[in-house]
């Protein structure tokens, strides 16, 4: 059930509360966890950090998330890369939005830490 | 899985932030001229405090919190225009919003009804843009879980799962396609499910991953995975970012494992996918369908029955009833875990530590004291020890203090509401400029300096600023400004209020003072002087008592609440141009680093930030003048000599300056002044004890300090003795001192100048 070799998980959110919320619960369950307040934060730890799974949230400051999907998706190292969107939206209209952009699911706040790990380890193992 | 209420107490430090950001944007929100920066800043602050709120469980915060959300929402998407009704309403939701919060924060319930009003306005704004706001039954008293499910059956959904909308797919594709009937028995107690998964080629693009699935199914029970290579093109045509695979999936699981679940794996890819699941169970569990409330929590119900044979079942069930559950737990749980990142701690607990390190500054120095008179040579490691002692004793004093510490911001970010009230009040118009917000300073400064800061702004735009007409009239912007900034000046914290307006009116002032019997008529003043006199107790200029003014709360309130703080309040204005208004405190309030000088028998205490350097003057270096006052020679500069044995009235001590040592001084505005003293002793730490809690105010000193002998000494205030100087004033004995709090002055002709910058009892460190 442990990942053998630790895989990172990059958290995006302005919150942080929600960020400590989520870090805690993947470390807690054995991933390594990387933080970025924003979309911008995130290209740029990108680009030094390999991330085996981005979890971010939607509303954001300097770049919120869909742009962040979007732009993750531009590059072709990240072009499977799975992305979850982590939002408190509940309307279809985003969720479409950011399937479009390239997520590959999301995750509804508030998340429940059990439920986290699993939709976490579904999409990354 | 750890509960998460370790990290309520984050949440609610940085809600408290958020609700500043909500506030000040909010503030800023004007009809017409819309900055969606900032309405989006205000959405997201909104936004997060809903998004935490929910994770511990703040059903009727989420609830409120969604509605104010909504209402941002429009606003953000032009649908609801700016007004300033919108602009109250929403003012107030905040504030709703901070109530809540803070019942949330000491775990009691909000009083039944504090949203209605304000769910009520909010809706009417939905309304008129256009929202149906049928389901505006006032916001229910009742307080959990049912409020959150009817004001927003959307959310509702998702909270109890994250698969709302997925599922619809996944049962769309099962229902027109006949199961496949695995062969073989199924074991008792266990359910067979059958899946098959069909993914489109394109899958892989969107960042899921086939084998994490099949991995999540196997975590489920017992699975037996077949693979199909059927769609497997020739390796010319392969492309390899593209999937040509699809599975069948035997799952022999627990009867806890419910439809949802396996839904749950393929929630993200039910659109891009053809997946049938079908359920078998052993005979004898068969129960109709209809009867069995579909998704029964898994772990709290034991299984009576497998979620029985066919899977029409569960599919019409609210999925995921496991998400709200746990969800539940989460909320209720244990709420004592300490957060990693900040604690709570009682003042008083921090107050006896800051009073510790000053028994420890002076149990030191009087150590220090001793070993002075020990023979020099000997003792070597001693004398390095308490050496490391003091640096480690400043040290702790500075990290004691900026516990304390606190950026002035939680001030200022109160100030946009007054500005906006008086504007409204006045009939003005006014904008606000805040700077120096990060600058920290002890936090009983930040608590106290809030009166005055209101005080001293009100005054700025009730007398300071004229009408927009008015300034139209005479070529300024109709829109005044205020402008309040902080920053960190040799050692002591400096808060300006500045404004643009009409200036101080002198001759209006001077008037009013001799009016009053505060200065002599006739008495000549100089422009400072003036402006000085409106610090003088009982003095208003208010012509009628507005709202605003004339409430028997004077700038003589404010200048005792500055002082009593250790701090001094200045006035500077340019008739036509606006005044400004100049605080100065001290950063911390218990230790400062003096130097230790004698005068005849008498000990005092310099601070240190005011030494510039000491000098043994030439008589050629001294000059004397007409009325008495000494004035010395040094580096260039005439500098005023103050004879602290005659100013306090000291006997046997050294009065001819060339025989003593002159300590030049230098106050915050530069100012420089060389004190005669008879010898400096050295330099120290010590402990402020404050001079009017203990004994009374005295001009020209700041504070006590007991020194390492046990003896008082007193701190000097070099600001204080300049005025005391320039005035002779002081001539007179510790028996006599003026102590003139809120009195009028001893020179009746001459009151205010010495007044507005004498009443001091502390210094900064």
């Amino acid at each position: 059930m442990e990942p053998s070799v630790k895989k990172k998980v990059m958290t995006v959110d302005d919150s942080r509360t929600m960020r400590d919320m989520v870090s805690f619960t993947l470390r807690g369950a054995g991933y390594d966890v990387v933080e970025a307040a924003d979309g911008q934060q995130a290209m740029s730890a990108i680009a030094v950090t390999k991330v085996d799974l981005v979890i971010t949230d939607l509303n954001m400051p300097v770049m919120d998330g869909l742009t962040l999907i979007r732009r993750l998706r531009a590059i072709p190292a990240h072009r499977t890369l799975p992305i979850l969107m982590l939002t408190t939206e509940a309307d279809e209209s985003k969720k479409a939005e950011g399937r479009a952009a390239g997520a590959t699911g999301w995750i509804v706040k508030p998340f429940n830490p059990d439920k986290l790990v699993s939709v976490v380890q579904k999409v990354c193992g | 899985m750890d509960d998460l209420s370790r990290f309520k107490q984050t949440y609610f430090d940085e809600s408290a932030e958020l609700l500043a950001v909500a506030e000040t944007g909010l503030l800023r929100l004007a009809p017409g001229e819309i900055d969606m920066d900032e309405v989006n800043a205000i959405f997201r602050a909104v936004h997060s405090i809903k998004g935490g709120g929910g994770a511990f469980g703040f059903n009727d915060l989420v609830a409120f919190a969604h509605e104010f959300e909504t209402v941002m929402d429009g606003v953000r998407n032009a649908e609801i225009p700016v007004t300033t009704e919108l602009v109250d309403t929403l003012i107030r939701a905040n504030d709703v919003l901070a109530r809540l919060l803070a019942h949330a924060a000491d775990e009691s319930d909000a009083p039944a009804g504090t949203t209605d009003e304000s769910v009520a306005s909010l809706r009417r704004f939905l309304a008129k843009a256009g929202e149906p706001a049928i389901d505006a039954v006032p916001a229910a008293p009742s307080p959990v879980v049912s409020p959150a499910a009817t004001l927003y059956p959307d959310d509702e959904d998702d909270e109890a799962g994250i698969f709302g909308d997925a599922l619809a797919a996944i049962q769309a594709a099962r229902d027109d396609q006949p199961t496949p009937a695995p062969a073989g028995p199924v074991p008792a107690g266990k359910v067979r499910w059958t899946i098959v998964f069909r993914p489109k080629a394109e899958l892989l693009l969107s960042g899921n991953e086939p084998t994490y699935m099949l991995r999540a199914l196997r975590r489920l029970g017992e699975a037996e995975v077949v693979c199909h290579l059927d769609k497997l093109p020739s390796l010319r045509d392969l492309d390899a970012e593209l999937l040509h695979l699809s599975w069948t999936v035997t799952l022999l699981a627990d009867p806890q494992v419910d439809r949802a679940q396996i839904d749950d794996v393929f929630e993200f890819v039910a659109d891009d996918c053809d997946i049938r699941i079908s359920a078998e169970a052993p005979p004898p569990a068969i129960i109709p369908p209809a009867i069995i409330p579909p998704a029964e929590p898994a772990a709290t119900a034991p299984p009576p029955a497998p979620t029985t044979p066919a899977a029409t079942t569960s599919g019409s069930a609210k999925p995921g009833d496991g998400a709200k559950r746990t969800n539940g737990g989460t909320g209720g749980g244990d709420h004592s875990g300490p957060t990693t990142h900040t604690i709570r701690v009682d003042l008083d607990k921090i107050d006896r530590l800051v009073n510790m390190v000053g028994e420890m500054v002076i149990t030191q120095a009087m150590i220090a004291e001793h070993l002075r008179d020990l023979p020099p040579g000997q003792f070597q490691e001693l004398l390095e020890g308490l050496e490391g002692l003091a640096q480690h004793t400043r040290e702790l004093r500075e990290s004691v203090m900026s516990i304390r510490a606190q950026p002035v911001s939680s001030v200022f970010s109160r100030m946009p509401r007054l500005v906006r009230e008086c504007a409204a009040m006045t009939g003005k118009e006014v904008m606000l400029v805040t700077s120096g917000e990060t600058t920290e300073v002890d936090k009983t400064v930040v608590e106290n300096l809030v009166d005055p800061l209101t005080h001293m702004i009100r005054n700025s735009i009730d007398h300071g600023l004229e009408g927009p007409d008015e300034r139209e009239r005479i070529g300024k912007p109709r829109a005044g400004t205020v402008h309040l900034s902080a920053a960190h000046r040799s050692g002591r914290i400096v808060i300006e209020v500045t404004d643009d307006g009409r200036g101080i009116n002198r001759a209006k002032v001077l008037s009013k003072a001799i009016e009053k019997g505060l200065v002599q008529p006739g008495a000549s003043l100089s422009d400072e002087e003036i402006d000085n006199l409106i610090f003088l107790p009982g003095f208003s200029t208010a012509d009628q008592v507005s709202n605003l003014s004339g409430r028997g709360v004077g700038m003589d309130v404010v200048r005792r609440n500055i002082s009593s703080l250790g701090g001094r309040i200045g006035v500077y204005s340019t008739p036509g141009e606006g005044s400004r208004f100049v605080l100065s405190l001290p950063l911390t309030l218990a230790v400062l680093d003096g130097m230790v000088i004698s005068v005849g028998e008498e000990r005092f205490v310099l601070p240190l930030t005011n030494i510039v350097e000491s000098l043994r003057p030439k008589p050629a270096d001294l000059h004397g003048l007409v009325n008495k006052c000494d004035v010395m020679m040094a580096r260039g500069e005439y500098v005023r000599l103050v004879h602290l044995h005659r100013l306090f009235g000291i006997p046997k001590a050294i009065d001819d300056a060339t025989k003593g040592l002159v300590v030049l001084v230098e106050t915050e505005d530069g100012s420089r002044l060389g004190l005669v003293v008879d010898e400096v002793l050295g330099q120290q730490q010590v402990v402020i004890k404050s001079l009017e809690a203990n004994f009374r105010r005295l001009d020209g000193v700041a504070a006590a300090t007991i020194l390492g002998d046990g003896r008082v000494a007193l701190i000097l205030d070099v600001a204080g003795l300049r005025e005391m100087s320039r005035h002779g004033s002081g001539a007179g004995s510790f028996g006599n001192a003026n102590s003139s709090g809120g009195t009028p002055p001893s020179s009746p002709s001459l009151p205010a100048p010495a007044d507005s910058t004498d009443q001091r009892q502390r210094q900064t460190v």
